[in-house]
């Protein structure tokens, strides 16, 4: 007599420790396999597009600090750099080239992040991901010599950055760099050959690369797709046609090559802070001339965009003439990454699941806004 | 009354009981200092293996801590040793939840049910010299059979939770339980074998040089299948926090909660002694007549700090690749084993039947390059990745620009 | 260094009124204005042609100007390495609906979802149009400017 099965619903978070945050995914299981992924949002909706309504320019860059908390520093330059664009003005070159420096070290931040959880989610006991924070807490006190915050740093501002870094952090920034090259080659030894993490990532959830350009995934989950696409290298902003970098990208558009990517892209931004420190100049951080209440003419409107760490951040503004935004729309990476969740998953085992879903390195406040 | 225990009884080799029994007996009609002493032991036993899970969880914490690049808990008394009575007067603290839906009386049972089998477990194993509870003749086999029970629990957990969850974690114990037996069943034959007993006071007294060099294969069979059958990691899946939150025991809260962990530990515990019975020789060392016991813990110790190793070094195996692991790396080199063993106690062995130290040398000397050999060939021969990639387009959509790097 | 271009609304406009005649209403200095009853085709049409090859889509965003919602699409050729905008302006206040690119451009999935949730313009064709942000039942639309 054949055994009688059926399939089996579960509701995966909102509560659940590898949803990165409040994310609820409906999956429909014939065992352990996946039959039907349906995600479900909106849990840490905040509106951030409505309050940015309600605030002066300068005043929405402290909402950009908690869309994407693990890489505050990036968010803040995307809206900066959009609120530049409504302008036409540029800020000075130490400012340019200050906000690079730190938007690599937050992007280091943001990928030791991204890394630690994936080994996590992989089944390692807390070993790799303290490996990762151990960086990552060095990175945030740097962040806290410039601007006294952490994590909401709200560091630049439109016109530049709020303050020139203080002495002391130069040294200090030498100090971790160089502490920091031993520490990440102690992270690739313990990672990047682990036979276990080859076996479970290897050739796990493909994303060919039609298909990541058709859903729109932009970052190390596009690269990792074979698609050579940095918006660093192909619009470059700020002080990035300043330094030189490689784009590392995948060739088996695996879970392991979205791992890969991002540990090279680690690599890459020390290479750009390296460039950063030794290219950068005294002179002014901020531009003194623009108002501190910024009224662009009415009708200007545009779409500021970065490579952030998790992908194509953008900012479309449009300005009625008013000291706030008309409209504030962003273009969060991780909510467009997760349209891939379905290809991702389906097919794939309740173990695989997870981790494919920590290779896409989401981030709640920035899909939920 | 002057009561006289029988010198074949099963209690008799074990001197603490013979003390209490002569103790009580002097004042006891002799059936009732029987079962007083029976159960005067088992309350030591059982307060001995519960204050060890406690203290077991403690070393684990703080050495995972040290792995992880933190101290560990270190608040709670001298280097945070009471910080598992801190942890277990939180645990009583908490409501004692059961779920709507749930199997009250299975559910209720669980932690009874893994906490049994690991208490009798440790009756058998030798602390010291005569110190087992009961030297039972079949103490392998008595080891093998009770140690799996625990997955009745683990199942009666799963099932009785109403929990998808917990059900999920329950289907992963049992599939890879049965898978596991089977190579920790063989690969315990050969230490049988060379010891030529099932006793584990026999085993130990065999050791004239540790099973650890005789059968290596062995070892590694029983150390990783064990793992798989404690769920820890790599093999954590039935309770794999990151997927399925904690498994069977989802459910489960307060001091119902608190006992199935200190099964979990205590089991780990008891495996540990058992390993180090089998395989380090258990008690035996200098002094061993006065400071056995140090010797017993030195190694279990050793052990312990190996799991734990394990446990903060390895991410975890998918299910499927566990299974994989047990019939298509682990039976095969069982079987190995127990072919090699047998050849070499078939050619080695005396008149009498029983191997010399010298003869154990020899089976060393033969069964580790065995071991290197064998994991060395299975190691490549057994490629285990997972699904292939099966279509690959040819043109890779890559602007014409600037560097590519590829892997 | 590589530096993407946008295209002109001219040059845009003129690709689009040959190959879709009446699908363009105005144009802007590097933006085009079409139908919004079109959109879906003239997606199709932005993504398919050689020279156009828009084959990523950025963003899809509503703006509420009071009188009318502006649509406005953000496309980028990735082989190309040009960018475009395209916009509809859809007027009215209620049961507004516009063909969706879900077809054409996956990655319009969340965002389409994300505007019928905030900005009440419905997307015909799109096959899970229901609320993402807020819960079924939520009333009105909050990023309209009449929503306080």
């Amino acid at each position: 007599m054949p055994i009688r099965t059926e399939p089996m619903t579960v509701n995966v978070g909102p509560q659940h420790p590898s949803t990165h945050g409040v994310f609820r995914l409906r999956i429909t299981f014939d065992g352990e396999e996946i039959l039907e992924v349906e995600p479900i949002l909106g849990y840490l909706h905040r509106g951030s597009e409505k309050l940015a309504e309600e605030r002066n320019y300068v005043q929405v860059v402290t909402l950009t600090d908690r869309l994407d908390y693990t890489s505050s520093m990036i968010n803040n330059q995307a809206y900066c750099l959009a609120v530049e664009k409504l302008l036409g003005v540029e800020p000075p070159l130490r400012a340019k080239f200050l906000r690079t420096l730190v938007a690599e070290l937050q992007r280091i931040a943001s990928h030791l992040v991204a890394v630690g959880f994936f080994i996590q989610e992989l089944g390692a006991f807390g070993t790799p991901l303290m490996y990762a924070f151990r960086s990552r807490e060095r990175i945030l006190d740097l962040f806290e010599m410039l601007c006294g915050a952490r994590i909401t740093v709200s560091y630049m501002r439109p016109g530049g950055v709020f303050a020139d870094a203080p002495p002391d952090f130069w040294p200090a920034l030498t100090q971790f760099m160089h502490d920091f090259a031993i520490e990440f080659n102690e992270f690739e030894q313990l990672l990047l050959e682990n036979e276990i993490l080859l076996v479970r990532t290897r050739g796990v959830s493909p994303l060919p690369p039609e298909m990541a350009i058709n859903c729109s995934v932009s970052g190390p989950v596009l690269r990792a797709s074979g698609v050579n696409w940095d918006w660093r290298k192909m619009d470059p902003y700020d002080a990035y046609d300043k330094v030189e970098f490689d784009v590392p990208v995948g060739s088996h558009w695996d879970n392991y090559d979205r791992f890969w990517v991002r540990m090279q892209e680690v690599r890459q931004s020390m290479r750009i802070i390296d460039q950063c420190v030794a290219q950068i100049e005294p002179g002014p951080v901020r531009l003194v001339d623009l108002p501190l209440v910024i009224r662009p003419e009415a009708g200007a409107e545009a779409y500021g965009r970065v490579e952030a760490s998790k992908g194509e951040l953008g900012f479309y503004l449009v300005s009625d003439g008013g000291i706030a935004p008309y409209r504030c729309k962003i273009r969060s990476p991780s909510l467009i990454n997760l349209t891939v969740t379905e290809h991702l998953l389906v097919g794939w085992k309740l173990a695989d699941m997870i981790v494919s879903l920590g290779s896409v390195d989401i981030n709640m406040g920035e899909v939920d806004r | 009354m002057n009561c006289q225990l029988a010198a074949d009884n099963i209690l008799f080799e074990n001197a603490l009981y013979r003390v209490i029994y002569d103790a009580v007996g002097s004042f006891l009609p002799c059936w009732l200092a029987y079962v007083a002493a029976g159960l005067a032991i088992m309350l030591i036993l059982v307060n001995a293996v519960l204050l060890g899970a406690a203290l077991v969880t403690w070393f684990e914490r703080r050495l995972l801590g040290r792995f992880h690049n933190r101290i560990g808990p270190n608040r709670w008394g001298p280097f945070g040793l009471l910080q598992p009575i801190a942890d277990l007067a939180k645990l009583m603290t908490k409501e004692d939840l059961i779920p709507a839906g749930a199997d009250k009386i299975t559910f209720s049972l669980v932690p009874l049910v893994m906490m049994a089998p690991l208490l009798l477990m440790t009756a058998v194993i030798p602390f010291s010299k005569n110190t087992a509870l009961a030297n039972l003749n079949v103490g392998v086999l008595f080891i093998l059979a009770i140690g799996s029970l625990t997955t009745v629990a683990i199942f009666m957990a799963g099932w009785s939770s109403n929990n998808r969850y917990a059900l999920f974690g329950a289907a992963r114990a049992v599939a890879v339980l049965i898978s596991y037996e089977v190579p920790v069943v063989i690969s315990l034959l050969g230490v049988v074998m060379v010891a030529g007993s099932m006793s584990l006071a026999n085993i130990v007294q065999a050791q004239a040089i540790p099973f650890l060099l005789v059968q290596p294969l062995a070892l590694l069979i029983f150390l990783t299948g064990m793992s798989a059958e404690l769920n820890r990691t790599p093999f954590d899946v039935a309770e794999a926090e990151s997927e399925i939150i904690a498994g069977y025991h989802i459910e489960y809260s307060g001091i119902k909660f608190a006992l199935i962990f200190a099964a979990e530990t205590g089991a780990m515990l008891v495996v540990a002694a058992t390993i180090a019975t089998l395989f380090l020789s258990g008690w035996v060392g200098p002094f061993a007549e006065y400071i056995g016991w140090f010797w017993f813990l030195l190694k279990t110790l050793l052990v312990l700090f190996v799991f734990v190793w394990i446990r903060a070094t390895y991410p975890r195996l998918r299910v499927d690749q566990i299974m994989a692991l047990s019939w298509k790396f682990l039976l095969p080199l069982s079987l190995i084993n127990l072919a090699a063993t047998t050849l070499e106690v078939f050619f080695l062995r005396d008149s009498a039947g029983t191997l010399a130290t010298i003869d154990l040398w020899i089976m060393a000397g033969i069964n580790i390059p065995l071991a290197l050999g064998c994991i060395f060939l299975f190691g490549n021969l057994v490629p285990e990745n997972a699904k292939v990639l099966s279509v690959r387009p040819t043109t890779v959509v890559v602007p014409a620009v600037a560097t590519v790097e590829v892997r | 260094m590589m530096q993407v271009k946008a295209l002109s609304g001219d040059q845009l406009a003129e690709r689009l009124e040959q190959a879709l005649p009446d699908s363009v209403v105005d144009k802007i200095s590097d933006e085009v204005w079409v139908e919004p009853a079109r959109i879906a085709e003239v997606a199709r049409f932005l993504k398919e042609d050689e020279d156009l090859d828009f084959q990523f889509l950025n963003s899809v965003s509503a703006v509420d100007f009071i009188e009318y919602f502006a649509l406005v699409y953000h496309l980028t050729s990735l082989r190309k390495q040009h960018t475009a905008i395209v916009k509809a302006k859809v007027y009215g206040r209620d049961e507004l609906v516009v063909p969706s690119v879900y077809q054409v451009w996956r990655g319009a999935d969340f965002q389409e979802r994300e505007i019928w949730d905030l900005m009440g313009i419905r997307f015909a064709g799109h096959p899970n149009m229901k609320r993402i942000m807020l819960w079924e039942g939520f009333e009105g639309h909050p990023l309209r400017k009449d929503y306080l």
